[in-house]
Order: C-alpha cells, then structure tokens, then sequence
C-alpha cells in the first residue's frame, strides 16, 4: 500500500527499536502532543516494545476531546432549530453535550448532517437558500485552513445563509501550558506532524530553548513515531535540546504559505478555554472582523448556556499528562464509549478510548494476559 | 441509526428487547438463520431486510443484495437456499423503470445462486417515507447431514480462515454515497457464497462454524463468535486480507478495515487438522482465491478478540458500538 506500508514496516520498526533500546541508559518522559499518534501508538502496541525506561505521556491534542462543553452545548441548541442544518465531522456526533450529543438532536428531527469537507456544507447551504446552514468548526491548526477557506468563499460568493460554529486551537500555546505546570514530567515533546505541515516549525525553537526540551517534529505511522523517539531519546541523552524535523517528506520549515495567508485573513487570535484544562492565552482563533456575520454564535445568540461536567471525570488530567487513561476511578465502570463522562472517551482520537479499545486485555483485572497459545499458526 | 449498525448497539436490541419479547428456543441460538428440525427434516430459515443507498452501486444493486444476504445467512448454516420469498416496499414516486431494474438484477441474482423465488409481497408507503425501495427477503434450505455449524462447537486450537479480501462493499458504497474518490475504483464484494460453502464441507463436514461478516465487518463476526462460544480469538493483522484501495480509504477516513462491511465475504472455525485441506479447496473456488489463515480460538481472554499487530504489539479488538465514524483530522 503505497505511502502506508513503507511506514509499518516490521524489519525497519524493529531496527528501531533495536537503536532505541542501545540508546536509552535512563528513564525519559516524552509526550506525543497529538491524538492520533497517541492512537497509532497504542493500536500498534509500539508502548509495549520501548524500553521500559521510555515513558510516552498523552498530550492534548485531540481536537474532539478539547472542545469545551459550552460550545458542545452551543452546536446543541443550534442544531435542534428547525431551519438550522446542521454540518460536522463525524467523529463530533458521539460527543456528549450536557445530557445528549448529536446524533440524539438527529433523532428528535433535527436536521444534523456528517460532510467530509467544510467545502460540502457550503454547498449545501447554495442548495438550501431557504435554511441556516452552520458547519461545526474546530480543530487545531490543521482544520482551520480549510474552514478559513469556506468562510471566505461564502463571503466571495455572497452566500449569507451560512456560518461557522468556530472553536479553533493552537498547539504551541497548548505545549508552552503544558511546560509551566509544576506538576510536568514531559523532557520531550513529538510535536504534530499535520500541524507543522501548516503552520511550518518557527514557534518551536523558542520553546525549545526556554524549557530546554527537544522538540522532534513527528508523522503518524508508526515507523514515524518510532522515529521521533529515537531521535528524541538521542537528544536527552546527549543533553540537547533543538528542533528536529523527522517528518520531512510533508514539513517544510516555513510550513504552507497559503494556508498562513487563508489563517491570516479570516481568523484572528484569541484566548481559548479547552475542556478539562481551562483557558489558555493566545491558544485559539476566532473569526476576524472582516467575518464576524459568519460567525454561528453571534447570529444565533446563543448565549446563558450553563454547563455542568460529570465530576468524576478527569480527562483533564488525562489531556495534560498527568494521569493515564486507567488511572481514574470511573474508567471502565462509569465511563466507556457507550456512556461516555468525557470526550476523551468518545473521540477515536481520545485516549481514553483508545486505552479502552485496545489496552482493555492488560487493565482489566479479570483477564488474563495473551498465553503463549496465541502464537502464530502456520 | 447505531441500533442498525451490526454492533454492540444492534446485539442489544435483539438480546435485550426481541427476543425476551418473541420467546422460544430458536431463535434464543441467535444465529444467522435459525436452524430447525420439520417431519425429521433439517431446515435452515432466515430473513433480512435490505435498506441501501444509492439503490444501484459499483458491483451490484439492493436486487443482488436482497438475494446474496439471505443465500449468504443460509449458507452459514451449512444449507443451500431452496426458495425465498420477496417483499418490496416501494416509496410512492419511485420510477417504475427503477423497479424493474432491481426486480431483473433480483431475478438474476437469484438464478446464479440457483434459488427460487417462491412468493412475494407488495406495499407502496407515502412519498418521503423511504428511500425509493425496500426489500426484505426470507429463505430456506436444507441442512446436509453431519453438518453442525454452531459457535458453541469452537474450541481452542481452532484455526480462522477468512475468505478472501475485506472491506470493498463497504468502501465502495462510501465512495458512491458520499461522493468520494480513492484514485482506484472499488467495486462492492456481492456474491452468493452457497458453492464456496459447499466446496468447504465436501472437504469435511466438521467445519465447527461460519459467519458471513456483513455490517459491523469482520471485528463484529469475530466477536460474536468469541462470544457464543466462551473462546478467546486471536488474528494477526498481517495476515488479514485487505486490499490497496480499502485500506487507502480507510487511512484517508481514520476507519478501521476489520469494522467495513462485506457481502460476499465469510470466516471459517476449523479444526486445525482439516485447515489445510480447507484453505486449498477455498483458493480453488473462485470466491476463494484470497482465502488466508488469519489467526485461531485460544482459552486465554475468553469472549475477546486480541490481534497481534504487524509491529508484534497486541490489542483488543472490540465490538463496534454503532457505525464507524470518519474522523476529524
């Protein structure tokens, strides 16, 4: 499978593996800021096959999990509005709101519709002049390009019947957070591959330098994933501390100038609040001026929304490093993906579900461990 | 909508709802179709009903559909189809030459599975009520003698065979539906599986069970069987068969392959001394050719699936909750 299998291979995972493991003489804490690499590297079992002494610590970069319960709250009530249709990504429809999701609004009659591309529901907003189209847009900095680019095409064209929902976040304010905790064990970071492919790797090298972490710019398969630690690992064992770009073949050091443009143009920055963790500066975007009357909350004023998360949930902790998913008391009882607390557990990016889906065998204390009957057959 | 999706949600509607509702020993089996002893004849009876959109899709139609899925749910009981009865539900508006389309791709299908349609049924529902045709679909055949396809037979050592490649009939239906394009064409995997069944139990009738994995995909097969049957399965991601295309489209989506659905797909428990003979006999059968060993029954971690990853990493592979959803980013 071109372009994947080259990035699974097993011989060249294993060698590797077999350079990390000559590498490594003391305990490290790296922390892979995105979600999907999180889920690359618990579906590959690649946290089973470091040293033990390489500890990989979940960051926050699930854009699911981290969008406030308010603005899940605020897609809601939009949603549920007669002549609102109502546009998202998939993987938003399962996560829970205060008392239902999406899919629940769907159910009752409203009119909420998965798209594949934020491009599609402004079709269908030209479609359906007669209705609100509002697309859910949120993510970090490797959606909001493309959702820039839809507001800025309806506003080309003059298409008024459509709006964004908009909850953008940025990682690098997001890692620097991270840093200043007092609680921070991270020494490295794998920063998101996708992100910088964007937004290019001009905000690391200072972040780098004043926490004195390797930052190590990472892909999404798991060769890539194994080499970003080997090359983080390489860095703390030698008491460095640069940027490194292990994902050359889609980062270039400036990033996409046309997307920075698009960014530029539509959003501004502003303070974000990101669930479970709290407000952080400068940590996201929102529409600038220019676009404020695309904007989803102004023109539905959806305003007064009180929000209540379940307190037993933790997935803030689990979103900054500081707890792993099965360390929280409600993980597998109270809380799985059929009754989820958080959307940590929801989200396919999640680490709690990924610890759900794929680690349950280990964290359950029922089970056994695969027997060594589960060899290969012939 | 996830109640329909061939996953946990699905199981929990029939074990949870319909069956305490209908009672009786049967149906409690839960199986494919239901296995029955008439006048000391061996039937298998099973029903499906058939709602896809687009009607007509690369590879075939809801026609091909409505007879290849009852066939199929027959065949697993080891039967071949003797008769189906046919039930359309038409959506008032939809072009008579539609219908006529899906009827001929229907009688067609039927003839190349050698079934009969026996009797039928029409309804026609308000505009706006459906998706231009329904069809449900009920059949019977007979069990040969010395067949026992049950989960309860499995037993550790078991070897799972898998009949060819999965995932094209769910990717190719994405590809139509949602108006995406993966570079290469995929066509959907519809096909009756009767002669592929038949080759297999010619080779021995102690195959100990087979599951066509529909909705939910193989991971749901999988389960379900570990399930029934108290064993633990373990599969080798490696081995599994998934072709280019799907396994591109599934990268692009964030989806699974082992969750996509098939229809002219099935997984085999066997008995490990007549796997060989097994897998040579299916890669002869032309809905065979890609026939792999993918893994077996254990007694560790009764009633999940674990699979070993191509890295030598292991993970559960659970029951899907509802449909699969394209991720974000």
């Amino acid at each position: 499978m071109k372009y994947i299998d080259e990035f699974q291979d097993p011989e060249l995972a294993r060698r590797l593996l077999d350079d990390i493991h000559a590498t490594v003489t003391r305990p490290w804490a790296l922390m892979e800021v995105c979600g999907g690499q999180t889920h690359t590297i618990i579906r590959h079992g690649i946290d089973q096959l470091l040293p033990e002494q390489v500890e990989l610590i979940h960051g926050p970069g699930c854009p699911v999990c981290v969008t406030p319960l308010e603005v899940i709250d605020k897609a809601l009530e939009i949603a549920s509005r007669p002549d609102v249709i109502f546009c998202s990504f998939g993987d938003m429809l399962r996560v829970p709101g205060t008392g239902r999701d999406l899919f629940q609004v769907r159910s009752e009659g409203g009119d909420v519709r998965v798209v594949y591309s934020p491009l599609d529901a402004l079709r269908i907003a030209q479609d359906n002049p007669g209705r609100e189209v509002v697309f859910f847009g949120i993510g970090f900095e490797t959606t909001a390009p493309p959702n820039a680019m839809t507001v800025y095409q309806a506003k080309k064209l003059g298409i008024r019947n459509f709006s964004l929902l908009v909850s953008h976040v940025r990682v690098p304010p997001a890692i620097e957070a991270i840093m200043r905790s007092p609680s921070c064990r991270v020494q490295g970071f794998l920063a998101a591959g996708h992100v910088c492919s964007v937004m290019g790797v001009g905000e690391y090298p200072e972040l780098a330098a004043r926490h004195r972490v390797p930052i190590v710019v990472t892909g999404f398969e798991p060769l890539d994933i194994l080499e970003g630690v080997r090359r983080a690992v390489r860095q703390l064992e030698r008491g460095e501390h640069t940027v490194d770009n292990a994902y050359a073949r889609a980062v270039r050091p400036e990033g996409n100038p046309a997307a920075l443009a698009m960014l530029e143009d539509v959003f501004e920055v502003t303070d974000r609040a990101w669930r479970g963790i709290g407000v952080i500066p400068d940590s996201g975007w929102r529409l600038s001026a220019r676009y404020r009357e695309y904007d989803a909350e102004h023109r539905f004023s959806v305003t007064g929304i009180k929000t209540l998360e379940p307190a037993e949930c933790r997935s803030g902790e689990v979103l900054q490093g500081l707890l792993k998913p099965h360390e929280c008391e409600a993980f597998g009882t109270l809380c799985t993906p059929r009754s989820p607390l958080g959307a940590t557990m929801v989200s396919s990016e999640g680490a709690c579900a990924a610890y759900y889906l794929y680690r349950r065998l280990e964290l359950t204390p029922a089970t056994t461990a695969v027997s060594p009957e589960a060899s290969p057959v012939a | 909508m996830g109640h329909g999706g061939g996953g946990a949600l699905s199981a929990e509607l029939v074990e949870h709802l319909f069956a305490p509702a209908f009672g009786g020993e049967v149906l409690a089996q839960l199986g494919d179709s239901a296995a029955l002893s008439l006048g000391g004849v061996r039937l298998a009876f099973s029903t499906d009903s058939y709602v896809v959109r687009p009607l007509f899709f690369p590879g075939g139609s809801i026609g091909d559909l409505a007879v290849n899925g009852t066939v199929n749910d027959l065949a697993m009981s080891g039967a071949a189809a003797a008769y189906l009865s046919c039930g359309f539900i038409l959506e008032e508006g939809v072009e008579v030459s539609v219908v006529a389309r899906v009827a001929e791709a229907l009688g067609a299908a039927a003839r190349a599975a050698g079934v009969e349609v026996a009797t039928g049924d029409t309804k026609v529902v308000e505009s706006g009520h459906g998706d231009g045709v329904y069809i449900n679909t009920a059949g019977i055949g007979l069990i040969p003698d010395g067949v026992d396809l049950r989960p309860q037979r499995v037993v550790p050592g078991d070897v799972v065979i898998v009949s060819g490649e999965i995932g094209l009939h769910g990717v190719a239906i994405m590809s139509v539906r949602e108006g995406l394009e993966f570079g290469v064409d995929v066509e959907s995997d519809c096909a009756a599986l009767g002669g592929l069944v038949r080759t297999m139990l010619a080779v021995t009738p102690d195959l100990h069970v087979l599951r066509d994995p529909t909705r939910g995909g193989l991971a749901a097969s999988l389960n379900e069987i570990a399930a029934a049957s108290g064993t633990g399965v373990v599969i080798h991601e490696g081995r599994v068969p998934v072709p280019a295309a799907v396994g591109n489209a599934c990268a692009i989506l964030g989806l699974d392959p082992l969750y996509v659905a098939n229809e002219g797909k099935l997984v085999a428990f066997v008995p490990r001394e007549h796997a060989d003979a097994v897998l040579d006999a299916m890669r002869a059968h032309p809905l065979g050719r890609h026939a792999a060993v993918i893994g077996e029954a254990v007694s560790a971690h009764p009633g999940l699936v674990v699979a070993r990853t191509g890295l030598g990493g292991t993970r559960v592979v659970d029951l899907p909750i509802g449909e699969q959803l394209p991720r974000i980013c």
